[in-house]
């Protein structure tokens, strides 16, 4: 390690950022120093994609030092970024579908011959060249379009290793790779420090931050944590500060009394989605549903309530077996699905906080065909009452509001069509930490009062803080069906990357 | 990792190859359609083809429309779309009879640049709207499409320029041939093989399929999208622009209501030519392939016997069918992709 002698390559002390009421990054600070692969770690919402986005040019810091190379930095878009030097990597890759391989790579950056002409054969040599690097067989004139992920993944590798960059930033770059892949990925990692470059990677996996990295840099709720070589510390002492606080005030999980199966679903198949999902939920019961980004769980969630269809299976709700591909049908039968993206899929964000609880029951509100505002105030004003949503008036538009109070409106509007069974997907995704605990507090007492809940989650201490189940998802399979005394976090870890695990081991023998 | 890739296809594979998906490719499709369009049409009428002016006038029909629809195809490509085209050809048609009219003797060569840069003004304006009103095309140039429409009405009122207003020489250009080719095809053809170059062979015409495929990913990819947007609005003014000269020249006669409804052929030659109207895909050639379709088709029809309806009709099959074609095309190659991944 050359950490005395030269400058490091990336420097950030006390960076803050927030979006309208919402910190996102208290405090960041990370030092990065050539010829170093840096961990970054912290739980889902500490603050580590805003970090990277400070640094990438796509977020412009409100106060806080940022240097680059040892001057001070402020980089206003993601081409200035990367004329500097620096390549990001994120979780989910982002391609243009209709162009090839090669000039996903080079796109902005062809190389010319004279007249501004295109080198078409300079770039097709240079991208073989790159995939060799690699270790990589891939069709480098096809579309990108219909890639798995994993493949998805090397193409953004290889675009990073092609821009010849100072700083390489990776945003969970294993999460979908298999175990060769994986290797591979490191391989190069490795070759890259070796040349004197600087290395941010973020995971999840502690054997992955081990073996690979020399230096840990731990976040908690947008704040730095503490900064630490990796080989004077442990597995144990890094999940102490990261998790930092005593899970049980967050999640006030009640034992409630568990009854009858409320939802049944029998092998579930959909081609590139998932494969033979058998699961169930019963009355009072929260069942938590585990895995990786990109393993499938929204898909799941999303088949059983209809948005999208399914190939083979079935699904029943108090015995009934519900139509497939009907949302309509899936409410009727009480089900409900608070989505993922609140601001996009769960509510009318232009409309008022009334009219949005009121949404999903129109037909009951409506009197000869009609709705008058005053209908919609009378049947919200309860609910926005019992989920505590803060603002000043029910015919506030939903836009103004913060994050967590939205997910309250989103989860009134369900509620209100009075469920059997609710199906919430990441339920406090950008949720400040008091709001996170109210709306826990809410899922536990709807189950207390014997609604099944079917929690999808990312977070893993909110999984197993939540849940009287855990059922894990790993690449498209329910791999693990574990009680609430039986989950710890590395039964969880270990079922969601079985696959990866295996394939690891197949790889190295 | 999919098992069917591989780095260096050997020459002779990738000449098979590339072989292959040019008969294939939707371009090749076309010019087969149009070639048996031809074909039955000369074969109920001889001189369809086979005649001086059956000739010329096979030619000379689409040049105007193929030039429209070269510029409709980038803004297209770039995941917008232009509405405000046949508005902008009758500005500039107009336009050029008024220069003809105010400055007597007026060099030909700088009307049509006149024409042409007033054609880009407008385009900016679209181009402008939409890239920094971050509101969306189609309602853009909806609205630009009445503005200039009305301007140009306020301006023309109901009076015509006639042939008789415009020089001799001028008119001789719209029906001049060279080698008994068109002068106003060859235009249109220049123009096809120049925009052709630039979108399949310079960085920044590669970033309008870039931009068009995915704009989240053009963003991160640092691309200036908000220019290169501009430059689409820019170039599709322009080039209705130099088609509003060639109306003039062509025909000779002008009114305000110039080229109503040529935005929608237009468009409609982009996208039977394969120009995915979600941006992306496609390229200037089946644009302009399709603008010499839609013409030589309602040029067919009468000659079949085939009533007024059903000609506009066909029109309107061709473009659904185009449509849904593609969209079957693409759900095929999506299903056998991930099936593909699936069983890896």
């Amino acid at each position: 390690m050359t950490r005395d002698e030269s400058p490091p390559v990336l420097e950030l002390v006390g960076v803050r950022k927030t979006f309208g009421s919402v910190t996102a990054l208290a405090d960041g600070s990370i030092t990065v120093h050539p010829g170093s692969i840096h961990a970054l770690v912290g739980e889902n919402g500490a603050g580590k994609s805003t970090l990277i986005k400070v640094v990438a040019g796509l977020h412009r810091r409100d106060s806080g030092t940022f240097r680059f190379r040892g001057a001070d930095a402020a980089f206003n878009s993601t081409a200035e970024a990367k004329n500097a030097g620096i390549a990001v990597i994120y979780q989910e890759p982002t391609l243009f579908p209709d162009l090839s391989v090669t000039e996903n790579i080079f796109m902005g950056r062809q190389p010319r011959s004279r007249a501004g002409r295109i080198d078409k054969q300079a770039m097709h040599q240079e991208a073989a060249r790159i995939f060799a690097r690699l270790g990589v067989t891939l069709d480098l004139q096809r579309p990108a379009e219909g890639l798995s992920i994993a493949d998805q993944q090397i193409i953004e590798i290889a675009k990073a290793i092609s821009l010849d960059a100072h700083l390489l930033i990776m945003d969970e770059p294993t999460a979908a790779l298999s175990g060769v892949e994986v290797e591979r990925l490191f391989a190069v990692a490795r070759s890259l420090r070796d040349e004197g470059r600087g290395i941010v990677f973020i995971s999840h996996r502690f054997d992955e931050i081990f073996s690979l990295c020399d230096m840990i840099t731990v976040m908690r709720d947008g704040a730095y944590v503490a900064t630490t070589p990796t080989s004077e510390t442990s597995n144990d002492e890094l999940v102490t500060m990261m998790v930092g606080r005593e899970v049980a005030d967050l999640y006030p999980k009640d034992l409630a009394p568990i009854g009858e199966v409320v939802l049944e679903v029998k092998n579930l198949n959909s081609a590139g989605n998932f494969h033979d999902v058998d699961l169930s939920v019963r009355a009072g019961e929260i069942v938590g549903l585990a895995g990786l980004v990109g393993a499938g769980r929204s898909e799941i969630a999303r088949a059983i309530f209809g948005v999208d269809s399914y190939d083979s299976g079935t699904v029943r709700l108090n015995g009934r077996t519900v139509p497939k591909g009907r949302p309509a049908a899936a409410i009727r039968a009480g089900m409900a699905l608070v989505p993922e993206d609140r601001r996009q899929q769960g509510l009318v964000v232009e409309a008022s906080l009334a009219r949005n609880i009121g949404a999903a029951i129109r037909r009951r509100l409506s009197r000869f065909g009609l709705i008058t505002a005053g209908i919609e105030n009378k049947t919200a004003g309860p609910w926005a009452g019992r989920l505590q949503v803060k603002s000043s008036a029910l015919s506030m538009s939903a836009a103004t509001m913060s994050g967590g109070n939205q997910q309250k409106v989103a989860i009134a509007k369900w509620l209100a069509t009075d469920p059997s069974l609710l199906i919430i997907d990441e339920p406090t995704r950008g949720i400040d930490v008091g709001t996170k605990a109210e709306v826990h507090r809410l899922l536990s007492r709807l189950a207390g009062e014997g609604m099944a809940i079917l929690m999808i989650s990312s977070e893993l201490p909110e999984v197993l803080g939540m849940a009287d189940r855990v059922l894990v998802v790993g690449e498209g399979r329910i791999s693990a069906d574990l009680d609430r005394a039986d989950a710890t976090p590395e039964k969880v870890m270990h079922a969601a990357t079985a696959r990866h695990e295996q394939s690891r081991q197949e790889a190295s023998a | 990792m999919s098992a069917d890739t591989r780095t260096a296809p050997d020459r002779q594979s990738r000449t098979l190859q590339t072989a292959r998906t040019l008969l294939a490719s939707r371009e090749t499709a076309i010019v087969i359609v149009i070639v048996v369009i031809i074909a039955v049409a000369t074969a109920m009428n001889q001189s369809f083809l086979f005649s001086g002016q059956g000739w010329r006038d096979l030619l000379l029909t689409p040049s105007i429309l193929m030039v429209m629809a070269v510029g409709s195809a980038v803004v297209i490509i770039t995941r917008n779309v232009d509405l405000s085209v046949g508005s902008t050809l009758a500005i500039t048609a107009y336009l050029t009879g008024r220069l003809f009219i105010d400055f007597p003797g007026i060099p030909i060569l700088l009307v049509v640049f006149i024409g042409t840069l007033v054609g880009a003004v407008l385009g900016l304006i679209n181009g402008a709207l939409v890239a920094y009103g971050k509101v969306p095309a189609l309602v853009v140039t909806l609205g630009t499409m009445y503005i200039y429409r009305g301007a140009v009405l306020t301006w023309a009122g109901s009076d015509r320029i006639n042939a008789s207003d415009m020089p001799r020489d001028f008119l001789h250009l719209g029906t001049m041939q060279i080698l008994s080719i068109p002068l106003l095809t060859i235009v249109a053809v220049l123009v096809l093989v120049c925009a052709g170059y630039w979108l399949s062979s310079t960085r920044s015409g590669r970033e309008m399929y870039a931009i068009g495929s995915e704009p989240e990913a053009a963003k991160l990819y640092g691309l200036p999208t908000t220019r290169r947007v501009i430059t689409a609005f820019i170039l599709g003014g322009a080039l209705a622009g130099l088609a509003g000269v060639m109306y003039a020249a062509r025909y000779g006669t002008i009114s305000a209501s110039a080229g109503m409804g040529w935005e929608f052929q237009a468009i409609g030659a982009a996208v039977i030519g394969g120009v995915a109207i979600f941006g992306g895909s496609g390229s200037v050639w089946g644009a302009a392939f399709g603008a010499i379709l839609l013409l030589t088709i309602n040029r067919t029809l009468p000659i079949i016997g085939i009533p007024d309806f059903w000609q506009r009709a066909v029109v309107g099959a061709l473009i659904i069918g185009a449509i849904v074609l593609d969209r079957y095309l693409s759900a095929r190659r999506h299903r056998q992709l991930q099936e593909a991944r699936d069983q890896t």
